[in-house]
């Protein structure tokens, strides 16, 4: 069984992703060199998840894969981020 | 006269490589949620104690952790461009990707070490003597600290095998363009390690 169907993404594309990955984490470590708490806090984790949505994207192929595999990717976040918002709202109301 | 091993002759008829890709997909998702869950524990705790996190973080340097990040970036790049390499036929420049990949994960693991070590000196490290001592606070911060980094480590150095198997395979010719799906799943596994370290970055060195 051949297996030689799939998308084969292109060196460059990579190259520039890497680039706007890189450019990412300095503006994270700008933006939180200047100690601004929870503003510091907030840009920093939206940062990191542009970084993981071009990661997952590009870097690990979603973009060129089944509507299967991106629909179950991102039910995972989906539920990691009720099991966060569960935990949170238990210790809020201890 | 040419003879041919008993594995060669043989066909293989169950293979798919789909299926072998969403196997690993699924254990990926397996690790985000070990992970997220270890997120989770940080967050708690740092609402609790956020004194002592941002003393904590601050005795992290931030030089270091900035230098593997990139280090880790470059591999991730140079593991998607050796799967496309390998994808064209391209054997000799998808074994050097690989190799570069493999160097930029050393360079992590050599910094890691001197990090590491520096906190060792000061007798910081599980199951030390001081650790009992301080502050709730500032245990709970460098207790997670060492899980969070040292499990990540681990996989570093699993993912470090996995690649390092396909570069042996690609050598040998069972990995190759018409069957790379372990150079694949391996690539995917070393993107998670990436991937978990983009978020253990700004939590633990950055955020203060």
């Amino acid at each position: 069984m051949a297996n030689n169907v799939s998308h084969t993404t292109d060196y460059k594309i990579l190259a520039r992703v890497v680039l706007v990955l890189m450019f990412l984490t300095f503006l994270t470590i700008t933006v939180t060199s200047f100690h601004l708490a929870a503003f510091g806090v907030t840009v920093a984790l939206l940062i990191a998840g542009v970084k993981a949505f071009m990661i997952l994207t590009y870097f690990m192929h979603l973009k060129y894969e089944s509507l299967l595999l991106r629909i179950l990717v991102a039910m995972i976040f989906v539920l990691y981020a009720v099991i966060v918002l569960i935990t949170f709202i238990d210790y809020a109301y201890r | 006269m040419i003879i041919m091993s008993e594995k060669e002759a043989h066909i293989e008829v169950h293979r798919d490589d789909e299926a072998s890709k969403l196997g690993m997909w699924l254990f990926i998702f397996t690790e985000l949620l070990l992970f997220g869950g270890l997120f989770l524990v940080y967050s708690v705790f740092r609402a609790q104690y956020p004194a002592n996190f941002h003393e904590g973080s601050l005795e992290l340097s931030v030089t270091i952790g900035t230098i593997n990040t990139i280090a880790l970036l470059i591999s991730s790049m140079t593991i998607a461009m050796a799967l496309s390499a390998i994808q064209k036929n391209n054997r000799k420049l998808s074994m050097q990707l690989i190799g570069i990949t493999l160097l930029m994960a050393t360079v992590f693991l050599f910094n890691k070490y001197f990090e590491w070590s520096l906190k060792f000196e000061h007798g910081l490290y599980p199951g030390s003597p001081l650790m009992p001592s301080l502050e709730r606070g500032d245990l709970m911060f460098f207790s997670l600290y060492f899980f969070m980094t040292g499990l990540h480590l681990l996989h570093i150095l699993v993912g470090m095998v996995l690649l390092t198997i396909c570069l042996f395979k690609i050598n040998k010719g069972t990995l190759h363009y018409q069957k790379y799906i372990h150079l694949e799943n391996g690539a995917l596994y070393w993107h998670l390690v990436d991937l978990i370290w983009i978020f253990l970055f700004p939590l633990l060195y950055l955020i203060t």
